[in-house]
């Protein structure tokens, strides 16, 4: 009987203790971080035992998600601004806010030998189309408008741009070469931080404003030990090499 | 508030877009029910499939295959760059032409349908009494599968207004060009301007209901879709 009760409290001290070391934490990731956020969580479930459920897409689309009790627990934006509305809506924990990554915008073309290392065909004018992400919905599409702008492109570019909803459809048009040219975010085409397929152009950096992407607990995540565990591994050293080898600045 | 000027445009585009798109239907798919109807080849089945196909497939699969079609690589692509009209993905004949296959069973179907509920007794009757094909076609069939006619022009209408996965595929939401109702509200919720998708898919709810209630109220036993 005693020891009937005794194996029983362990049982149970042993499933309570396995609950609190590993738990799961819902993830809500902009499209364009897809790729290293794959690699990052499986490190992170196998340094820590907490595992992730992780779904892509567009920023937007989260925060009505999220405004609509969707159970994400952290989100990692494409933008500053839509943690930052968040945060004062009430909606996230307090002073979780943090930058993982300043994304990079890059020219892309499916053809090998289109791009030249300064972009001259976006100058000369000899593409079909040129596809950048919605600027009223994507900061990477904010940034391709401030570099056209900067180059002086913008008024004899206009009639060729073509918008994708997010990063990853403006990708989509260019990689079917139904663009010939694309602006997309370096992390899409580049492995090994090298660009592998097409040919590519990257954008300088002081020719757009920087896309800060922040990361921030939802209030769904305050008592959730794998949300905190998470968004402490995305600050560590595994996580910063991962997200620099995809092309992103910190 | 109200609709925006981009607003306006995005309804003016859809409307020109759908009825164009119904009267090229009408004219395409007529022929075709006609067949589908009447006709005892084997090849009747493999036909009715293919005009039913994008009754089944989800809108990413149509408008994936035809982006990758209407590409510069793909074979429509092709035809149409030896034409010397350039690529169709992001113009607005580009939005016809996939309009004009999606909503295709939705006009063939009901026009198939009365065509083949008039039988073949009112066609020989006027054929005793020496009407020619076309004489018949006009005077008989046409009149009598009336009904059948105005299902179709209204929900192959309807249906391409309501059109959203492929416009997103092969559209680029282009202002004037290709960015149409249903594109607009997206953007409009995806950029967080609730108020104004209100505006718009409400509008379009009330469209909706109107449309069916026309066809249901001259049709009443139209219940396939």
């Amino acid at each position: 009987m005693n020891t009937t009760r005794t194996t029983l409290a362990i049982l149970m001290l042993t499933l309570a203790s396995a609950t609190a070391l590993a738990d799961e934490v819902k993830v809500a990731v902009a499209a364009n971080f897809t790729a290293p956020m794959k690699a990052i969580a499986e490190a992170f479930t196998q340094d820590t035992g907490h595992t992730t459920e992780i779904a892509y897409g567009s920023t937007g689309k989260f925060y009505a998600q999220i405004k609509n009790g969707a159970p994400f627990q952290v989100l990692l934006a494409a933008d500053d601004i839509t943690p930052a509305k968040l945060d004062s809506e009430g909606m996230t924990v307090p002073d979780s806010r943090f930058t993982y990554a300043i994304g990079t915008l890059v020219l892309w073309s499916a053809k090998a030998g289109f791009i030249d290392d300064q972009a001259t065909v976006l100058t000369s004018g000899d593409f079909n189309k040129l596809a950048i992400a919605n600027p009223k919905l994507a900061p990477y599409g904010v940034a391709a408008m401030e570099t056209l702008e900067k180059l002086g492109l913008t008024k004899i570019v206009e009639p060729k741009l073509v918008l994708g909803e997010n990063i990853a459809q403006t990708l989509q048009f260019a990689s079917t070469g139904a663009a010939e040219l694309g602006f997309v975010a370096l992390s899409q085409v580049i492995k090994d931080g090298k660009i592998t397929e097409g040919s590519g152009w990257i954008v300088p950096a002081e020719m757009y404003q920087p896309i800060r992407q922040n990361a921030v607990i939802l209030s769904a995540g305050k008592d959730n030990a794998a949300a905190t565990a998470l968004m402490d591994y995305l600050k560590g050293d595994k996580s910063r090499e991962i997200i620099l080898s995809y092309g992103y600045k910190i | 508030m109200g609709f925006s000027n981009a607003d306006l445009q995005a309804i003016g585009l859809t409307l020109r877009l759908a009825s164009l798109v119904t009267l090229i239907l009408l004219l395409i798919g007529t022929p075709i029910a006609w067949w589908l109807a009447r006709t005892t080849s084997r090849w009747k089945g493999s036909v009715g499939a293919v005009v039913a196909l994008p009754l089944v497939l989800p809108p990413s699969v149509i408008g994936f295959y035809l982006l990758i079609a209407m590409g510069p690589n793909g074979p429509v692509g092709q035809f149409t760059q030896s034409l010397g009209l350039g690529i169709l993905p992001f113009t607005y004949w580009g939005l016809v032409v996939a309009s004009v296959f999606y909503s295709m069973p939705f006009v063939v179907q009901p026009i198939q349908n009365a065509i083949e509920a008039l039988g073949e007794r009112p066609l020989e009757v006027a054929a005793t009494l020496r009407a020619g094909p076309w004489d018949r076609f006009f005077t008989v069939v046409v009149p009598l599968a009336r009904p059948g006619f105005l299902s179709a022009a209204i929900l192959g209408f309807a249906h391409t207004v309501g059109e959203f996965g492929v416009v997103l595929m092969i559209g680029g939401n282009i202002p004037g060009v290709t960015r149409v109702v249903s594109v607009q509200i997206y953007d409009h919720v995806e950029a967080m301007e609730y108020a104004q998708a209100h505006w718009l898919a409400g509008s379009m709810v009330i469209f909706s209901f109107l449309v069916l209630l026309t066809l249901y109220t001259i049709n009443p036993n139209q219940r396939r879709f």
